[in-house]
């Protein structure tokens, strides 16, 4: 009884400051605008309130961030000239001088290592593809394989920042969250930006709450984490000995009690507050629903590999990225560590490929079978790319390859993006011939295709309008459907 | 959620009064009058600012048309690319093409022009261009740079209400809205306001009943005073600074490995309880290394500059990572103490202010002459300090600095500020890259904010510092004293803390501001009779109770006609829960200390590097310290702090953001340290009697700071009664609901009424009211 009077007492209010609104602007379309979400969100959401931009290609993203800079001389951009040329040293003509870490920097050599994999062309596009990735060659024309992406960053942490944030320092707010401040959430009983985290039996570089940090954006608009295991978002698990009739229960009184406060003091925050304490109500069933994965079919257990069931596994993350999407999530976010191959490049990615593979494939596969795919951007790769020539010793099998900003691959599936193999590089795989992505640009065409105009995507904070592409960035038409 | 609501309320007056612009235009939402007198400071800057200067303010690499309308000169110059026409005519909108064209609605005629995605100008900012224009186009010096002048008290209409200062000016403020302040609130809520905004903790039961009991005039006064005089002032006057000096116990960076700053945070905390004053304060954390004889606890204070991050990475370019320090200081410094955005001059001319790009690495120049490396080495080298550093050994701790708190023997190292004998040469950065250097610089502060007259301060930290306090300086105090009433009324007098620039807003009260500041340097920069003078305003002492009325004329309450009411800093919810519990260890300084914390966090995110790559939580009194004492991680910092909106740390952070959200009510229903302190306090409550509404009572006390009304304890009660019950039909399991956290569990008191009452204890934590302010 209390509880409705109380929910009355604000529908009154939310009637009242909407009659007052009807005095200056056409109330039925902001009170559209504003009522149903009223409980989702902060000022932004109404002054941004001409969101989406234009008609939106993909309602999600499921990016799975492939966190060390996978080899893309080893996976997708093949380089025969490289195997040619085998231990010579790369030409000065083509380097022409540009910086190199502080880890090859010093060396006198930089002799090209060409790939010790094969590659065949596959599907329509007759993309090149390493064995490595047997089941990713198997999707291929779901996939439009971006060889020409470029970033500024030649080390781990600000190249992944920059990915992240748009920016290589600054406690910027992640692109999940400029995604679900600019578009909000899509259902009720999760949080519109998650993030779930795997490490490969490769070589790690750490990963840093700080990338999916709100950054000046209200913290409502972090990234929350969530795992597959028993306690898949924190302090969610109630304490053993109460189960949901107990929490409901307390939950009521405790809205009486509030009520209480809020007849006295008439602050607005009083109220908002239980709304919010009816939401962890909510969370606290919606969630543990959508990560068990155990109740997922045999067909499914098959296609994503026997790890999806190990939970913290890249397999069972992706398996989750799909259930979170299927509920609603607008950004999942997958880190998976492990691909800094510096040395033993060779049996490291072989590993890595073995972890990231069939599960890659198999999100893509399942999302189109459940008729996700069209409107679900799936995005695949790391921070930067890796050199063209060896790190340390190079022997007729073995090499290691420091890190290369100039030109990498990534992939991107679904949500109106053009299948096929979008850019080139040099023979040498060292510079961009045509059709260069810098991460703006990557930036600028992810918020298109969820219908945001990135120009116009921002936030006013310290005196200045900030966007996800800071001041630079544009939209590759070459890449949308 | 309350900013959706305030937003509302907010769209809700501006569509009244006939305009759609809500962001940032202080002057313009307030009220729905015309001004008599169109000012160019208050009135029509802003809208300048936010619309105009981006191509046509102080930055020449992007100047369009070759108009400048920040200048007056060059405002009413005749236009170079429109013959015979002007920008400005005084006097003459139609004769002013600015007018002409911010009033047209050609696309290709009207500015801002659609393409700059910049919005319309609204009716009423034209109207007000209009007027202005008509009344001569005044232009005035930005009133943040222009030195702040004492202006005589106003009069207002119930002088009985004012107790001191502060509140005619706020009455003032209030009699132009037709509104009237709130009464004094009741002794416990304001006890309990004072009690966490000056120390960070609840009120004991025996102040309270001390407070409740005494008549005298000055009762509350006397409260003020005991509270200032404790050591927690110190601690929750250091917390700000903290987020401002961005302190963390890591180096951040991906391999994110231990370091001691620590030392420099005992010193915080000592600073404030000395009382030293804020002049001095600076002075040392700017140039402390610079004085002559310099003592071990100046050289600390300069710790001040060495608390952002440092890179571990195998592979940088040193020299890449020695600039981005530089910046960082720069903008620590820009944002923190002299509120303005002097970083956006990094990669070109400000936008808004004035402030070029060569003025921005004249002032990274005072930094640039530091011992400090770009890279000492990868996290397998790591160590708690880096060049330049300073050793503090036992005989240091017991002679002098006896505020740091070390408790085993052996030397610990802080790194601090540290010159070189030569100069380094500071250049341009073209576009602010570290390999790109162009013109050469010499160290100077930005000319519109104070001449750097170099007879009087060298060119050096120590001529900065002594810049920076002088009081001719329009700046240091007004934004200090601005972010000291931010931390009392949850807004500062200019909301947007960081930035007095063009861009900024404007105070809401500028008399008032401006009063204070020049009455903080006119008394010595003596902090602790700043936020005396705060505490014992009427203006702060009112009731927070809110009427219609009030939120519909002033939702956000920056008029504040009505007390500040708003959720505890995510710290200080934390030390309300053990401070009410008695699990509280009250130990000032020291190592940072891992509490419960949920498993796998800092596994799931780490290189595997360092001696940080797993969390090992501590046991015993270090469960039980204060919020602040928690390890601050950068890379992964304490979920439930950020969840609570405490600053990640990563950078200079002058206000923290006010969320509501799912996450944090879990964490109150669902935290061990929540739980665990339910569970200690019904424990220690049962051993004295096991009368429920007694216990109830007092744990309601201890928790909220008030009494409970009839009412209250009638819910609580029966929820006992149906706990007790389903706990004695075993229906739910007394044991386990009791088993949470590591202190030990009383076994002389019984168990099912021990977790009947925990759970009802647990509920009170949960109460809106118990982590707010109130």
């Amino acid at each position: 009884m209390q509880k409705e009077v109380f929910e009355h007492g604000l529908n009154l209010n939310r009637r009242k400051f909407l009659s007052r609104l009807s005095l200056g602007i056409g109330s039925v379309a902001l009170g559209s605008l504003l009522i149903p979400d009223l409980f989702s969100g902060s000022p932004e959401d109404a002054i941004m309130s001409g969101l989406p931009h234009f008609a939106p290609k993909a309602k999600r993203i499921i990016y799975l961030f492939q966190n060390g800079a996978p080899s893309q001389l080893d996976l997708f951009d093949y380089k025969p000239k490289l195997q040619e040329m085998f231990g010579q040293d790369l030409p000065e003509s083509i380097r022409m001088g540009q910086r190199l870490t502080g880890m090859t920097a010093n060396q006198k050599k930089f002799p090209l290592a060409g790939t010790v994999f094969k590659f065949d062309q596959y599907g329509q596009s007759r993309a090149w593809i390493s064995e490595l990735l047997p089941h990713t060659a198997s999707v291929v024309d779901d996939l439009c394989i971006i060889k020409t992406m470029f970033t500024e960053a030649i080390n781990h942490d600000p190249a992944l920042t920059f990915f992240q944030t748009g920016a290589q320092v600054g406690n910027r707010p992640s692109m999940g969250s400029w995604v679900s401040y600019g578009l909000g959430t899509e259902n009720k009983n999760l949080p519109a930006f998650c993030v779930l985290l795997s490490k490969g039996k490769g070589n790690g570089q750490g990963v840093y709450s700080k990338l999916w940090s709100n950054g000046f954006l209200d913290s409502f608009y972090q990234g929350v984490q969530f795992s597959s295991g028993e306690n898949p978002v924190l302090y969610l698990n109630n304490p053993d000995a109460i189960n949901s009739t107990d929490r409901r229960n307390m939950l009521d009184k405790l809205a009486e009690l509030n009520d209480e406060n809020y007849k006295e003091f008439g602050d607005p925050e009083i109220t908002a507050k239980v709304q919010q304490y009816e939401l962890a109500y909510r969370m606290q069933t919606a969630v543990p629903e959508v990560t068990d994965l155990n109740k997922e079919p045999e067909s499914i257990v098959k296609m994503y590999g026997p790890e999806c069931l190990i939970p913290g596994t890249f397999a069972a993350n992706c398996l989750l990225a799909r259930k979170l999407s299927e509920n609603g999530v607008r950004f999942v976010q997958l880190y998976h560590q492990g691909w800094d191959g510096h040395d033993n490049l060779p049996s490291q990615i072989k590993g890595q490929c073995m972890d990231a593979d069939q599960a890659s494939a198999a999100l893509i596969t399942d999302l189109k079978q459940r008729g996700m795919l069209d409107e679900t951007l799936v995005i695949w790769g790391g921070e930067f790319g890796r050199t063209n020539y060896c790190q340390g010793t190079l022997t007729k099998d073995n090499y290691g390859r420091d890190h290369h900003p100039r030109c990498f691959s990534i992939w991107m599936a679904g949500g109106g993006v053009k299948p096929g193999v979008y850019g080139e590089t040099d023979e040498f795989g060292y510079n961009i011939a045509k059709d260069p992505v810098h991460v703006h640009d990557f930036h600028a065409t992810v918020l298109n295709l969820m219908g945001l105009d990135h120009e116009k995507l921002t936030y006013k904070h310290q005196g200045r309008r900030y966007r996800l592409t800071d001041v630079s960035g544009n939209v590759v038409k070459g890449i949308i459907a | 959620m309350k900013y959706k609501i305030l937003f509302l309320i907010c769209l809700a007056v501006t569509a009244l009064t006939v305009t759609n612009s809500c962001n940032n235009s202080e002057a313009l939402a307030e009220g729905s009058a015309m001004p008599d007198s169109v000012s160019y400071n208050f009135n029509i800057r802003p809208i300048f600012s936010d619309k105009c200067f981006k191509c046509h303010g102080p930055d020449a690499s992007k100047r369009e048309a070759h108009l400048r309308l920040d200048i007056a000169d060059s405002a009413f110059a005749a236009l170079k690319e429109t013959k015979g026409a002007f920008a400005l005519v005084a006097g003459k909108p139609d004769a002013s093409e600015l007018y002409k064209r911010v009033s047209s609605t050609d696309t290709s005629f009207m500015m801002p022009p659609p393409e700059s995605h910049l919005s319309a100008l609204t009716p009423f900012e034209i109207k007000l261009i209009k007027k202005w224009i008509e009344q001569g186009a005044k232009y005035e010096k930005h009133w943040a740079f222009t030195a702040p002048k004492k202006s005589a008290i106003p009069e207002v209409s119930d002088a009985k209400w004012p107790k001191n200062e502060i509140d005619f000016f706020v009455e003032d403020k209030l009699d132009q809205l037709s509104l009237k302040p709130n009464e004094e609130a009741d002794k416990e809520r304001l006890l309990k306001r004072v009690s966490f905004d000056l120390t960070g903790l609840p009120p004991t039961i025996k102040m309270t009943d001390k407070f409740l009991a005494d008549n005298s005039a000055n009762a509350y006064e006397k409260m003020v005073d005991l509270l200032l005089q404790t050591p927690q002032y110190g601690e929750k006057m250091a917390l700000h600074w903290l987020d401002i000096a961005r302190y963390a116990d890591s180096y951040g960076y991906q391999d994110d490995n231990i370091r001691t700053q620590w030392p420099w945070r005992d010193w915080v905390i000592h600073a404030f309880n000395k009382n030293i004053p804020y002049d001095q304060f600076l002075t040392w954390q700017i140039a402390g290394d610079m004085l002559p004889n310099a003592t071990k606890e100046e050289m600390l204070a300069t710790g001040f500059f060495r608390n952002h991050k440092y890179t571990e990475e195998g592979g940088v370019i040193p020299e890449e990572y020695r600039v981005e320090y530089l910046i960082d200081k720069t903008k620590t410094y820009g944002k923190g103490i002299m509120g303005i955005t002097i970083e956006c001059a990094q990669c070109h001319d400000h936008k808004y202010d004035p402030f070029s790009q060569k003025d921005y690495y004249s002032m990274l120049a005072f930094f640039n002459n530091t011992k400090e490396a770009g890279f000492e080495g990868d996290v397998s080298t790591s160590k708690p300090a880096k060049t330049p550093l300073m050793t503090l050994n036992d005989s240091d701790i017991k002679r002098t600095l006896t505020f740091i708190n070390k408790k085993d023997t052996g030397s610990l190292t802080v790194s601090v500020m540290g010159e070189l004998d030569t100069v380094r040469k500071t250049y341009v950065l073209n576009r602010g890259r570290y390999d790109s250097p162009t013109e050469e610089v010499a160290p100077a502060a930005p000319k519109s904010i104070l001449n750097f007259d170099t007879t009087k301060y060298p060119r050096n930290r120590l001529g900065l510092a002594m810049w920076t306090v002088d009081k001719n300086n329009p700046l240091t105090a007004r934004v200090f004293v601005n972010q000291v009433w931010q931390e009392f009324f949850g807004r500062g007098l200019v909301k947007t803390t960081g930035d007095f620039g063009m861009q900024g807003e404007l105070p809401t009260h500028p008399e008032l501001l401006d009063w204070l500041a020049v009455d903080f340097m006119e008394h010595g920069w003596d902090i602790k009779r700043l936020v005396k003078q705060i505490v014992m305003s009427a203006t702060y002492r009112q009731s927070d109770i809110t009427s219609p009325e009030k939120l519909e004329v002033d939702g956000e309450n920056k008029y504040l006609s009505r007390g500040p009411r708003n959720r505890l800093p995510a710290e200080f919810v934390r030390d309300m829960v053990l401070a009410s519990s008695g699990l509280l260890v009250t130990t000032i300084g020291g190592p940072s200390v891992k509490p419960y914390q949920p498993p796998g966090l800092w596994e799931s995110a780490t290189s595997g590097r360092g001696v940080l790559a797993t969390y090992k939580q501590d046991h015993g009194d270090s469960l039980y310290r204060r919020g602040m004492y928690t390890f601050i991680k950068l890379t992964v910092p304490p979920p439930v702090m950020t969840m609570f909106d405490a600053s990640n740390r990563d950078q200079c952070e002058v206000k923290r953001s006010k969320t509501n959200t799912p996450l944090q009510a879990l964490i109150m229903l669902n935290d061990p340290t929540v739980l665990e302190a339910s569970r200690v306090l019904a424990q220690k409550l049962l051993m004295q009697q096991t009368q429920p509404a007694a216990n109830i009572t007092t744990a309601f006390r201890l928790i909220v700071c008030r009494h409970p009304t009839d009412k209250e304890i009638k819910i609580l009660s029966d929820y006992y009664s149906d706990q007790l019950l389903k706990f004695q039909q075993k229906k739910l399991n007394a044991e386990s609901t009791l088993a949470v956290g590591e202190y030990p569990l009383n076994q002389k008191v019984d168990t099912n009424q021990s977790a009947a009452l925990m759970k009802v204890i647990e509920m009170i934590y949960n109460l809106e009211e118990s982590i707010t302010k109130t």
